[in-house]
């Protein structure tokens, strides 16, 4: 099977930027990913990208150059920088193209996002009862998977003090300062059992991707992280998902598991491979029933994973390295694509004071959002 | 009040809302009485549109009710303090009072609120 290769990184730094658009922040990730391939825009036979609500991907052609490439706008919710992704994968793994990149970003405004119900094929009285609300749906889902599980909201508190504790040693990370347990959980509730502390809020950036075939990644010299599977899924029969006035009581797998066992089969590895995970955390429970639905534990092995460190830094399976979206906030468009930069990162030995000192082979990245769609990527070197 | 979802002819499963989809789906009652199947509070005011609630905003309770043999339905959840809820809890239908229109109807919506002893 012939390999895609990831040959240059680059980031527009997470968080508030005043005075630049969600698309000057795409075109900075796609200029110092350009940079560090060491390449021209020139040079790129394709492009895949898009943002969520900041504009369009491909009118970036008048600042980067007018060579007429195909340019592929993605608009795929939480899944925008995934699905751009697995385009430019797909793309070169078919023998199509050789070089291209990808990009994603997104610059959304304070506070809570507020989606229409008509864009969701839902009708107009789930939103006019105050049910078209996201954290509603990660709240709920996880109360029943406490009480199922025995998780408790310590662990909830637990997973966020980490993601504040990896923030501070990751320059592109938003939240900069370290937030102890006790200010988490005493924090003000947002949606029961969760608090302020516990959520990421939509925040801003950009981030790009050069991808390369084994031949040129090999002229490039650039030939040490590899792209072992890229899945991306959609919802299954029976998943209980974001914007859901039912569940069917003969429940299914969730879009999560769905995608992560597609990604396991197409890298022929399984979770017990992984080195390091950047995992969906929309909020503290995410993580943790994530953790669970990627086959990374059991279900509620976490609590004892989570009070041993065995997802810091210097855990058996560090998780969200560089803060998560809980540290880095969440401009749709870019969140995906910034786990996987993270895990270059990693992979790379880059990491700086955030770097996971053990050798790491293989790096996994999840992402997950609405109306129930996953993208899985796993990376080799 | 009733509960409308729908039953596709060609699977037998049952969706909620009934869909807008007479061809495909024939409308399906929904049992009045279940059980609490997982719940939050909305404590910050959700925004406005879509959200049509009357100011002042007023923190509520929101879940999902397992209907026997049937679904298990998003729902505001009412006439109960929040800190009484708890999975499991037998729940039934109701109505909700939810906005008042330009014309001063007033809009209500369907709830579940804890069953009455009597009844439980």
């Amino acid at each position: 099977m012939r390999d895609v290769f990831i040959v240059g990184i680059g980031i527009h730094p997470f968080g508030r930027t005043d005075n630049r658009s969600g698309l000057q922040q795409g075109e900075f990730a796609v200029r110092a990913a350009l940079a560090d391939a060491n390449l021209d825009w020139s040079d790129m036979q394709f492009a895949f990208g898009g943002s969520d609500a900041s504009g369009k991907a491909d009118t970036l052609v008048t600042q980067l150059g007018q060579t007429t490439i195909p340019f592929v706008n993605v608009l795929n919710g939480c899944a925008t920088g995934g699905a751009a992704l697995f385009g430019a994968y797909s793309a070169i793994k078919s023998q199509e193209f050789e070089l291209g990149i990808v990009l994603g970003f997104d610059k959304h405004p304070r506070g809570a996002f507020d989606p229409r119900p008509v864009d969701w094929g839902l009708p107009a009285w789930y939103g006019e009862a105050g049910m078209m609300v996201t954290t509603q749906f990660f709240a709920i889902k996880l109360r029943r998977y406490m009480d199922l599980f025995g998780i408790t909201p310590l662990a909830l508190a637990r997973v966020a003090e980490k993601a504040y504790y990896n923030g501070t040693r990751a320059p592109h990370a938003w939240r900069r300062a370290p937030v102890d347990i006790d200010t988490i959980l005493n924090s003000s509730m947002v949606n029961d059992p969760l608090t302020k502390f516990m959520f990421c809020s939509p925040s801003e950036g950009g981030v790009a991707l050069v991808l390369a075939s084994e031949k040129k990644a090999r002229e490039l010299v650039r030939a040490d992280v590899r792209l072992k599977a890229v899945a991306m899924r959609s919802r299954p029969p029976g998943s209980f998902e974001v914007f859901a006035p039912a569940i069917e009581i003969d429940r299914g797998p969730s879009t999560t598991m769905v995608a992560s066992k597609a990604a396991f089969e197409m890298a022929g590895i399984g979770p017990h491979d992984i080195d390091v995970a950047q995992l969906q955390d929309t909020e503290s429970g995410a993580e943790i029933m994530h953790m669970a639905e990627n086959g990374f534990c059991a279900d509620g092995q976490q609590e004892a994973w989570l009070a041993e460190g065995r997802s810091r830094l210097d855990g058996m399976l560090p998780i969200n390295t560089d803060g998560g979206c809980l540290a880095c906030g969440e401009p749709i468009g870019a969140s995906g694509l910034r786990q996987v930069y993270e895990n270059v990162v990693q992979l790379r030995g880059a990491g700086g004071a955030r770097q996971v000192t053990r050798k790491l082979r293989t790096a996994y990245s999840h992402v997950y959002g609405a109306p129930g769609v996953s993208a899985v990527v796993i990376l080799a070197c | 009040m009733r509960l409308m979802g729908g039953r596709e002819r060609s699977s037998g499963r049952l969706a909620f809302p009934l869909p807008d989809d007479p061809e495909s789906f024939d409308p399906a009652e929904m049992p009045r009485q279940g059980y609490l199947w997982s719940f939050t509070v909305q404590r910050i005011g959700p925004k406005s549109p879509p959200y049509r609630g009357d100011p002042p905003f007023a923190p509520f309770a929101v879940g999902y009710v397992e209907l026997p043999g049937a679904l298990i339905i998003e729902s505001r959840l009412t006439n109960v303090a929040f800190g009484r809820l708890y999975i499991g809890m037998p729940m039934e239908l109701t109505a909700l009072p939810l906005y008042t229109d330009v014309d001063g109807t007033l809009v209500l919506t369907y709830a579940f609120r804890p069953q009455e002893p009597a009844r439980s």
